[in-house]
């Protein structure tokens, strides 16, 4: 099995590479298509604007004074339309056709299409008043859409801005692969140094290179257009410079053995830690801020992945231990807890409050862990909104406040060395960084255990681990527990970083934005889980946490939302798949592949190089 | 019976077995405790046991009690309609259709828009009856096409993937659904035109709200129709045989990805219905609407025994009147303080009780074999 697997993701390899038939001739598009995928992302245009987000997102510059976010949204779909509809299926036997004049052409038909949605609603716009159902439907928007001119204007300039658009993602279809990293390289430079913007002008502050972002960014935010050429420039020399060089590095490090790997991977590890300990140093309250967060949420994250992606347990109510830790860190620590406060030093309650939610985590999974997946999935999502319905209601509100909740959390004292409170992020951030370390830690030698492996062997089939002697329930138990205990730091810190807890911190809201971190990042893998939170809740923002695109904090939502769908469509592995996760998704897959790949060689007679059979 | 909790026979009792035995007696204890302090109550206020333990509650009284049955009975009868859509779904796919609360959401959004355009041009007023019928086909039909192209877009695709999938993938469409209500049409909860007085007064002979009356007449009669059209037409007889073995009923000439929409259209339809009632008897919408009422339904379809139809309306009976009588009933007299917070906590609370007494339903569980481990 595993010398059928591609290298990265798993996905459908064909058999060697068929030379390429010529372009086909412009006019031979398959219209059904073209035309379905151009109404579908008119649609998503319409729904784009009406959403607010082009007027909300016009503030946030990407390069001075060509193009702001708010456009950026309404630029996307085109692009999408026009670089998707110049997709060709790769089917057995069926001649492959170079990319061309073809492509371009139904890339700016389908992307014309798409821009006809907003020539519609601009129109529509002029002529109707839909404000009541629709909140958005806002003169603001018509003269957003119309660029402050006529109607006329708005539905010709959209077309054709969506052909031009469309035609850009049919061009992207024509360059080989180099050019087209290069494009793309070029394109995440600009858009990555727009995005990171609040965090780049806080580092160089603190660095004393504010030079450096005076000349890369505006006054008032957005990279300046001159700026932005020359990042695309040099960029793009160093994309083709590099072609290749990082994942070769990658591949090196994943090819070595033994003592070396382990010797790369402690030299890895030592300095991504030196570099998070040292920028924080350089970093402004902004900054740490948010690192924090990012690390709040590693934290839960990896948590859930040991329950969702080792043991493959789809918890849904996994807040409650984050309430739960929260909580009874409140209760153990603050003067002003309602009922009993002993006022322990912050490291004593932890111990009790690790103690306290792994119980809570026996008592919540014991009764679940028998039921079949889906029902224990609503089942712990019941709990979840039980245990804040509890703390909410006046039953315990002489314990645990109410809908007021408990207030004036001192911060996290560490061996009366140093208090860590929310008022200064940095040490909040280190702490954070502690723990996330020891999670990682936890979580890393977990999965190379007998316990790691017994949870794996439950995800992929329950019923084969019981027979191979596996006790299931057991262990399934345990994946609750250390969950459990897991997120149960990650409370406690909450409460000490945020001074106060009130029920409306533990929205079911949050056990899915964790779910949608974790699934993101990929189900059971590590690095994945880091980087899926790095990137969700450092760009976009967590519940209530604003991320670097704080003018997203409306849509971040919807956006996991779409988010979740599109990866459980296209991508059920995640961003960094673990590879035995990713084996498990596409086993079919590869099945039929290696099939088909012995078939084709049968076909040619040439039996030089047997088919690898699973 | 398959039984989805307890060791399967032969197996060792564990640990957790014990625990569970004892959840289970504790569960039964507690109901049967708090529903003699209850009737201790009603015969002496003041007897020890109530001075004991909540010397506050006063009891109920008749019309109070009959008060909330009742309403429990409306909710209930709402709940039944979604919890249809559920069930179906899971009958013949056999996965928890998250989103499917929140197309019952977009039908009491739709409801809400049609009926305030229908009073503004006057007609709300004039013709309620006629209104109430226009709003009801318009709700359906976007829920209906809710519905399927929630099917078309995120499920057909994942069709034969490991069971989570559709799941996590549903939870995501539901959050996409929630949000977009918030995006497009603004945070805010959202009002329905006032009714006439004869739905927003007591009934002078029966003594019940008339907007009650409607739910439990629309939703008894729609469940005839639904019953007819599952049992007795040839499309019906389809969506049975694709619950029953998908694979089998294409071999009999079925066309099961129609079929699958059909359901889902169906579902659709009872959801945006249960939208209107909720419309009727709240008068108010908002965003997360769709949220708990969905998570009782689904509680309702599982009470009920999942894939059953006439179990699905009984289980949205039995949520509906628990939710609304429970905490009264059970909780109070046992001295727990602002039990009406704890109702969607009972509710829940029922859902994990039915799980761990008889995880198969009231009245058995109608799903294909491979569905049920």
């Amino acid at each position: 099995m595993t010398a059928t697997l591609p290298p990265e993701t798993g996905a459908v390899g064909g058999p060697a590479e068929t030379p390429l038939a010529p372009s086909r001739p412009v006019m031979a598009q398959d219209w059904r298509r073209l035309v379905r995928m151009g109404a579908v992302g008119a649609v998503a245009q319409i729904f784009i604007a009406l959403s607010n987000m082009p007027v909300r997102l016009d503030e946030r510059v990407v390069v001075k004074p060509v193009l702001s976010l708010g456009y950026l949204t309404l630029l996307i779909v085109p692009f999408a339309a026009g670089y998707r509809v110049g997709h060709q299926i790769k089917r057995e036997g069926m001649p492959q056709y170079a990319a061309g004049a073809h492509e371009i052409a139904g890339g700016a038909a389908c992307g014309a299409l798409a821009g006809g949605g907003l020539s519609l609603l601009a129109v529509l716009l002029a002529n109707f008043d839909l404000r009541e159902p629709l909140v958005n439907w806002s003169p603001m928007l018509a003269e957003l859409l119309a660029f402050g001119d006529a109607t006329w204007f708005a539905v010709v300039v959209w077309l054709l801005i969506g052909a031009a658009i469309g035609a850009v993602g049919g061009i992207l279809r024509t360059l080989g692969p180099r050019s087209r990293r290069a494009v793309v390289t070029m394109a995440l430079a600009v858009a990555g140094a727009a995005v990171l913007e609040p965090l780049v002008v806080d580092l160089a502050e603190g660095m004393r290179l504010e030079a450096l972002t005076d000349r890369l960014y505006a006054r008032r935010g957005g990279v300046n257009w001159t700026s932005a050429l020359g990042l695309a420039a040099a960029s793009g020399v160093l994309a083709v410079l590099g072609r290749g060089r990082i994942r070769q590095a990658r591949n090196h490090i994943a090819s070595l053995e033994g003592a070396r790997r382990s010797r790369a991977n402690f030299g890895l590890i030592l300095l991504t830690g030196a570099a998070l300990i040292i920028l924080p140093l350089f970093a402004g309250k902004l900054t740490n801020e948010l690192l924090a967060n990012v690390g709040l949420f590693v934290l839960l994250a990896l948590g859930l992945n040991v329950v969702v992606g080792l043991a493959g347990i789809l918890d849904l109510g996994y807040v409650a231990f984050f309430a739960v830790g929260s909580y009874s860190a409140a209760v153990l620590t603050a003067a002003t807890s309602p009922r009993i406060n002993p006022e322990m030093p912050w490291l004593v309650a932890l111990i009790v409050v690790v103690i306290i939610t792994g119980l809570v985590g026996l008592f919540i999974g014991a009764p679940v862990i028998r039921m079949r997946g889906d029902y224990l999935a609503i089942v712990t999502l019941g709990f979840g909104e039980i245990i804040r319905l509890i703390f909410l209601s006046d039953w315990l509100s002489g314990w645990f406040g109410g809908s007021q909740g408990i207030t004036k959390i001192p911060g996290a004292g560490i061996f009366g060395l140093t208090s860590v409170a929310g008022t200064d992020p940095r040490r909040v951030f280190y702490l954070v960084l502690a723990f996330c370390a020891i999670a990682i830690y936890v979580s890393w030698r977990l999965e190379r255990s007998r316990l790691g492996r017994a949870w794996m062997a439950v995800r992929e089939d329950e019923t084969v681990a019981e027979a191979m002697g596996i006790n299931t329930v057991n262990v399934k138990l345990l994946a609750f527990v250390v969950g459990a205990i897991l997120g149960s730091f990650s409370g406690a810190i909450f409460s000490a970083k945020v001074g106060s807890v009130f029920p409306n911190s533990f929205l079911i809201l949050v056990s899915i934005v964790i779910l949608v971190v974790v699934i993101f990042g990929g189900m059971g893998s590590i690095v994945g889980v880091i980087a899926g939170s790095a990137v969700l809740i450092g760009v976009l923002g967590g519940p209530k946490q604003p991320g670097l695109l704080a003018e997203f904090s409306e849509f971040k939502l919807l956006i996991y939302g779409a988010l979740l769908i599109w990866m459980m469509l296209a991508r059920p592995e995640g961003l960094i798949p673990s590879v035995r996760r990713s084996r498990e998704l596409h086993q079919e897959e590869m099945a039929q592949d290696a099939w088909l790949r012995g078939q084709v060689e049968d076909d040619d007679g040439s039996g030089a190089q047997a088919a690898p059979t699973p | 019976m398959i039984r989805t909790s307890g060791p399967r026979r032969g197996a060792r009792r564990t640990g957790v077995d014990w625990f569970l035995t004892f959840m289970r007696v504790a569960i039964l204890t507690l109901v049967a405790v708090g529903i003699l302090a209850f009737i201790w109550q009603e015969i002496d206020t003041d007897n020890p046991f109530a001075r004991w333990a909540n010397p506050d509650a006063t009891g109920l009284t008749g019309a109070q009690f009959r008060g909330l049955i009742i309403s429990g009975v409306a909710q209930g009868c709402m709940y039944g309609l979604i919890a249809l859509g559920y069930s179906m779904v899971y009958g013949v796919l056999g996965f928890i259709n998250f989103a499917h609360g929140e197309v019952f959401m977009v039908g009491a959004m739709t409801g809400m828009i049609t009926s305030n355009k229908l009073a503004d041009a006057g007609l709300w007023e004039s013709n309620f009856i006629g209104s109430l019928i226009f709003i009801v086909i318009v709700s359906m039909i976007v829920c209906t096409l809710v519905a399927v192209i929630m099917e078309r877009v995120a499920y057909r695709p994942l069709r034969g993937s490991p069971r989570l999938i559709p799941l996590i993938t549903s939870i995501g469409v539901s959050f996409f659904i929630q949000n977009a209500s918030i995006v497009l049409l603004g945070p805010a909860a959202k009002a329905y035109p006032d009714v006439p007085d004869w739905v927003k007064d007591k009934h002078t002979f029966l003594q019940i709200e008339g907007s009650r009356i409607l739910v439990v007449v629309v939703a008894a009669v729609s469940m005839g129709v639904l019953w007819y059209l599952v049992e007795h037409t040839k499309g019906g007889k389809a969506m049975r045989a694709v619950a029953e073995d998908a694979e089998i009923a294409a071999l009999m000439g079925i066309n099961v990805n129609r079929t699958i929409v059909k359901v889902f259209a169906v579902g659709g339809a009872m959801a945006g219905l249960a939208g209107i009632l909720w419309g009727i008897l709240f008068r108010s919408v908002i965003h997360t609407t769709g949220f708990l009422p969905g998570i009782k339904a689904f509680s309702a379809a599982v009470v009920g025994g999942i894939g059953h139809l006439g179990g699905a309306m009984a289980g949205g009976l039995s949520i509906g009147v628990a939710e609304s009588v429970g905490p009264l009933l059970i909780l109070e007299p046992l001295g727990v303080s602002g039990v009406s917070q704890l109702r969607d906590a009972v509710a829940f609370a029922v859902l994990i009780g039915v799980l761990l007494l008889r995880p198969a339903g009231i009245f058995g569980e109608r799903l294909p074999a491979e569905d049920r481990t």
